[in-house]
């Protein structure tokens, strides 16, 4: 067992489980931010303000950012590694039939590692450490009012619209080998379930990088055009 | 004194091998430790052989010349290996198998060795299946058979048309387990240049490295070569590039006689030449001839595109020659037939060497899919080479050098006739006869390496435990390497005109016009002249760069051409001793009214084995006089 | 038709190589890609000058040994092909042809377009065989196979060692190469008995050796001259994970 840890496959299936958890997480993540779009934020607001204080949650956050630390500590082991495994390259580039993203994956894990950390700042520091505008609805405890912070940055800086949007399309475009190949570095895939992996990866993708890209785009054409 | 003893054991046919095992001496355990052996190559003979020596507690060397072993050219047989297993119920039996065999080799193969062949063919099957063999298979789970031509049972196991790459990479798996283990050491990328023969015992080989160029001397108890046949002698043929007669013609040179060396099988149904630097011809399977329909213009030089020639202009000579077997006539009266045609002016392509075969008929009656599932993967290697699609245009196809019935004589412990220096698989003389039935050499090669050879060679070196392995530094070893060193720096210092692959194309010429398919005492004659003037032509004329300390593989290859206009030099001997027709072996003066082979039993029922006597002296001919008890000897016909 | 070339010359393998510039006249279409570089070598060795080294031998895409990086297409452009396989009428007169070795850690260059492959051999022989001695075996037909798992080992075993998948391999992993042997006898009851050390001990030998792992590009597959599939990587990675949290050290 021992090995297994050091071992290729050992560092692929790290990199598998903690993709599928991310995975996981970005259907909860964009659940409720899909609220947003809905009335005038109240339900958004209770319902963040509810995933923020939950007691479960409090637990799941430092496990989530265990998992996308591992998960960027193997790709980048990997990365280099693998770079390491060719020490001089080929004059004319591999025109060999594979995925476009498949062959970048490092590089738009590191666009989308670039868009956290942008994202964090916006909305998670300013909860954490900084103030949100409190708010109450019908005279009950006083929340954050986090749908005015996120409103507030899509109407009023438009290039944080379109940072969201290919911050969207970065993570469609990684999403669409990560998941079918999250499958099949577990073993769980055949020749027959290759092609649909295949398809549900977009289809998981497009609900996924559409869904988050559709906010800002929503602020965008509701209050700025 | 005749020095050919077959060592055949008494007792009926059946209980020969029997009888032999029971009998033989064998090694303890403990002694095998301390004995060595040498495996040269690594095909379905010599990788078995390896393993199985090493399985059994020897200490085996295994050489091989290419990168790996799993690439010798056995990797490339297609159709099947044979077996007595009747599965299919339908009469099949060892006496049958045997019997076919022995027949189809046109009664020029002794007895006792193909019936110990056909007997060991059973265990073949069961120890490839354990290994992991993945053979064609029916629904339920077991073996699938297939038929072959020649026979009247199903008994051939196949997997697709890759039965060669897999019975092969079975032996390679076994070899790399002991590899593993440290009972075989494995020296690929070696050219064996010479054999070591110390007080008239076969006691080692001098190899060169060929990437570093290092000459190296390797001792053992006993050798055993599995270097394969020498149909490149014809420059084009179906086998490998780099397949050679070098290490076989070594061990002639030190005194093994070589058996039947005229006996070459031509394959009928090849992809023929396209261009004038082809080098490879690639055979298609026997099998299309179940379905495809042989035939060519009956205008001399027609031109049109074969689709647009009626029926009543194209000549199906197979069916109208041969009734009664129509397409279906063995190897070499299909070989010959098409020869005839080309020759007489109605060939057709670009060079007019070629023949069509047709499935324009079968495509039609049966539809494109059920010749689809039956052919499919053949057709599309047929359209990867030629670009042509066999569906829509008929295949050209043409005969080619194929597998050399021929090799170093052995005797029933397939030792040589050097002491300790064993022939096994193609490279010895071997079990077939003037012509080999499809699906059979992969059960030779098998059953020689995995079961006999593992067998008698114990016999001999049960009385060579308490002798002392010579140094390599002894004077014998030096001798031979100084020699070999001597000969390759003679090649680099000819610094000629010519490259080595041009004497080879005409040498390959030469033996495809005059000890092919068809031969005759003048052409014969007029060859070895052709041979004699074209080799000091070489040795004048050819340009080697390059040095001996790198990787060389114009010095590889020259050293290999050099060989062959000796060995052509035989076979052509051979061939002119040998005045009857007999399977692959036509003599035009030797055939029936009708042109077919015409045997002369009395005069020529024996194996020529042929013993070297110097360069400049005629090879010396002893027969080994061959006696038919348990089978009827007849006059082949398939009219 | 006129072929210019651009040929990987590398003395041995300490020297550093670089590309040096032919042009060969007289290409005929039907020529096989091999054949091409023998004429060329034809002129080279007239020209008093060195012939390109690389391996080739059967010539019909089963021994493989051939194997050249093409214009960046391991054994050329086309499918399901060995480079002996690849003909000149796919290319056009004028044409420019880069031609290299395959590039990887586990494949050091010997000499111009040759490279060393016995890191392969290293790999088989950690476990890529069942473990029976000549003799021991039962009646073939005492193990029944379902023709499905039989027509996919098969299919797997179909491998000819040519090393397209690595060096097609942006990480230059053998994973497919691995795969393939592990799978054809997983899918065997004869390869049970020794399924989970064989997984263990081959990968364990494919890292040591250099190559990198597999992310999944698929490039291998669609490289391979034996159309391998990946869903063989799958059922390594089932077996190792398998193998890995059941088997003692």
């Amino acid at each position: 067992m021992s090995r297994f840890f050091t071992s290729s496959i050992g560092q692929k299936f790290f990199m598998s489980i903690t993709g599928i958890f991310l995975m996981l997480f970005l259907l909860v993540h964009l659940s409720v931010n899909s609220l947003l779009l809905v009335g005038d934020g109240e339900l958004f607001n209770v319902a963040a303000n509810f995933m923020g204080s939950n007691f479960i949650m409090k637990i799941i956050e430092p496990i989530l950012a265990l998992g996308l630390i591992l998960h960027i500590f193997y790709a980048t082991y990997i990365t280099l590694k693998n770079q390491k495994a060719r020490p001089q390259n080929y004059q004319v580039m591999n025109r060999s039939k594979a995925d476009w993203a498949a062959k970048n994956m490092f590089i738009l894990g590191g666009l989308i590692l670039i868009f956290l950390v942008i994202h964090l700042g916006n909305f998670f520091w300013h909860v954490k450490f900084g103030t949100v505008d409190p708010i109450s609805y019908n005279g009950g405890k006083e929340i954050h009012d986090l749908y005015s912070l996120v409103s507030g940055l899509f109407i009023n800086w438009w290039w944080y619209d379109v940072i969201y949007i290919l911050g969207a399309v970065f993570l469609f475009l990684h999403l669409t080998h990560g998941f079918w190949s999250a499958f099949q570095t577990l073993g769980w895939n055949n020749d027959k379930w290759i092609k649909r992996l295949k398809v549900i990866a977009y289809i998981y993708a497009i609900i996924i990088a559409g869904g988050f890209a559709t906010i800002p785009a929503y602020f965008l054409i509701k209050y700025v055009v | 004194m005749n020095k050919l003893d077959a060592k055949i054991p008494e007792g009926p046919l059946a209980e020969k091998w029997n009888q032999y095992k029971a009998a033989m001496k064998l090694v303890s355990p403990n002694n095998k430790k301390k004995l060595d052996i040498i495996v040269v190559g690594t095909g379905i003979s010599g990788a078995p052989a390896a393993a199985t020596l090493a399985e059994l507690g020897y200490n085996v060397k295994s050489f091989c010349y290419q990168d790996t072993p799993r690439r010798a050219h056995s990797v490339a047989a297609q159709g099947g290996i044979n077996a007595a297993k009747n599965y299919k119920n339908d009469g099949d039996s060892v006496y049958r198998l045997f019997y076919d065999m022995i027949k189809g080799g046109d009664y020029r193969a002794r007895e006792a060795n193909v019936y110990r062949a056909a007997e060991v063919s059973n265990a073949i099957i069961d120890q490839l299946t354990a290994q992991g063999v993945p053979f064609a298979r029916e629904y339920g789970g077991t073996l699938a058979n297939r038929t072959f031509g020649g026979v009247q049972v199903s008994r051939t196991f196949y997997a697709q048309g890759q039965t060669g790459q897999q019975v092969l990479l079975g032996g390679y798996s076994a070899l790399k387990r002991q590899v593993a283990k440290g009972k075989v050491k494995m020296f690929s990328r070696r050219q064996m240049l010479d054999i070591v023969v110390v007080d008239g015992k076969a006691r080692g080989i001098i190899t060169r490295n060929l990437v570093t160029g290092e000459i190296e001397r390797h001792v053992a108890h006993a050798v055993v070569l599995a270097t394969g046949g020498y149909g490149t002698i014809y420059y084009l043929s179906t086998l490998a590039v780099n397949s050679n007669g070098s290490a076989a013609w070594q061990a002639y040179k030190k005194g093994a006689f070589f058996g039947n060396p005229s006996f070459v099988q031509i394959h009928p149904t090849c992809i023929p030449v396209l261009n004038e630097y082809q080098s490879k011809l690639t055979l298609m399977s026997e099998s299309l001839r179940n379905d495809g329909r042989i035939w060519v213009p009956k205008a001399k030089g027609d031109k049109r595109n074969p689709n647009d020639i009626p029926d009543e202009e194209r000549d199906y000579y197979l069916e109208r020659r041969y009734p009664a077997f129509g397409n279906l006539v063995p190897r070499d009266v299909a070989a010959r037939a098409a020869k005839e045609r080309c020759d007489s002016g109605y060939g057709v392509g670009k060079t007019g060497l070629a023949v069509y075969l047709d499935f324009r008929d079968a495509v039609q009656k049966q539809g494109k899919k059920v010749i689809k599932g039956k052919y499919g993967n053949l057709f599309e290697l047929y359209e990867k080479i030629t670009g042509e699609s066999p569906y829509e245009t008929p295949m050209m196809i043409y005969p080619a050098g194929h597998y050399t019935m021929g090799g170093l004589w052995v005797d029933y412990n397939l030792m040589t006739t050097i002491p300790g220096l064993f022939a096994i698989g193609e490279a010895n003389f071997s079990d077939h006869g003037a012509n080999r039935l499809g699906a059979s050499s992969l059960m030779q090669g098998a059953g020689d390496g995995y079961f006999i050879l593992p067998n008698t060679i114990s016999n001999y070196l049960a009385d060579e435990i308490r002798t002392k392995l010579p140094s390599t530094d002894a004077q014998e070893f030096v001798d031979a390497e100084n020699a070999a060193v001597e000969r390759l720096n003679k090649f680099l210092n000819i610094n000629g005109k010519q490259t080595v692959k041009s004497f080879h194309k005409r040498l390959g010429n030469i033996m495809w016009d005059y000890c092919g398919m068809k031969r005759n005492e003048e052409g014969l004659k007029k060859a070895l002249k052709m041979i004699d003037d074209l080799q000091k032509e070489f040795w004048r004329d050819v340009k080697i760069p390059g040095k001996l300390d790198e990787i060389n593989q114009e010095l590889e290859k020259a050293s290999r051409v050099a060989d062959f206009f000796e060995l052509a030099k035989l076979m052509v001997n051979d061939a002119l001793n040998r005045k009857e027709s007999c399977g692959a072996h036509f003599r035009e003066e030797s055939q029936t009214e009708g042109g077919e082979a015409q045997r002369i039993d009395d005069q020529y029922s024996y194996v020529a084995a042929w013993e070297y006597q110097g360069d400049d002296k005629p090879p010396k001919l002893h027969k080994e006089m061959l006696k038919f008890e348990n089978v009827e000897v007849k006059v082949r016909s398939y009219k | 038709m006129k072929i210019k070339l651009r040929v990987w010359r590398q003395e041995n393998s300490k020297a550093k190589g670089k590309f040096v510039k032919y042009e060969l006249d007289g290409v005929d279409p039907e020529m096989s890609f091999l054949e091409m570089l023998d004429a060329l070598n034809e002129k080279l060795i007239k020209e008093d000058k060195d012939p390109v080294a690389f391996e080739n031998d059967c010539r019909e895409g089963i021994c493989g040994s051939c194997g050249l990086y093409i214009n960046g297409y391991p054994h050329g452009k086309g499918n399901k092909i060995a480079t002996c396989q690849l003909h000149m009428r796919v290319f056009k007169d004028g044409d420019t042809i880069t031609i290299e070795p395959w590039r990887s850690q586990g494949f050091p260059v010997l000499k111009d377009l040759i490279v060393d492959r016995n890191a392969f051999d290293k790999i088989m022989s950690a476990g890529g065989f069942v473990s029976i001695d000549a003799g021991q075996a039962p009646d073939a037909n005492s193990i029944w196979v379902p023709k499905e798992n039989a027509d996919k080992a098969f299919d797997a075993a179909a491998c000819i060692g040519c090393g397209a998948c690595v060096a097609a391999c942006k990480n230059s992993s053998a994973m497919l190469f691995v795969a393939a042997k592990v799978s054809q006898l997983a899918l065997l009851p004869q390869g049970k008995a020794e399924a989970k050390r064989r997984a263990l001990n081959m990968v364990a030998k494919m890292d040591e050796l250099g190559f990198g792992s597999c992310t999944n590009t698929g490039a291998c597959e669609a490289e391979c001259p034996k159309g391998i599939s990946i869903e063989n990587i799958a059922r390594l990675n089932r077996e190792y994970l398998s193998a890995s949290f059941s088997e003692p050290e």
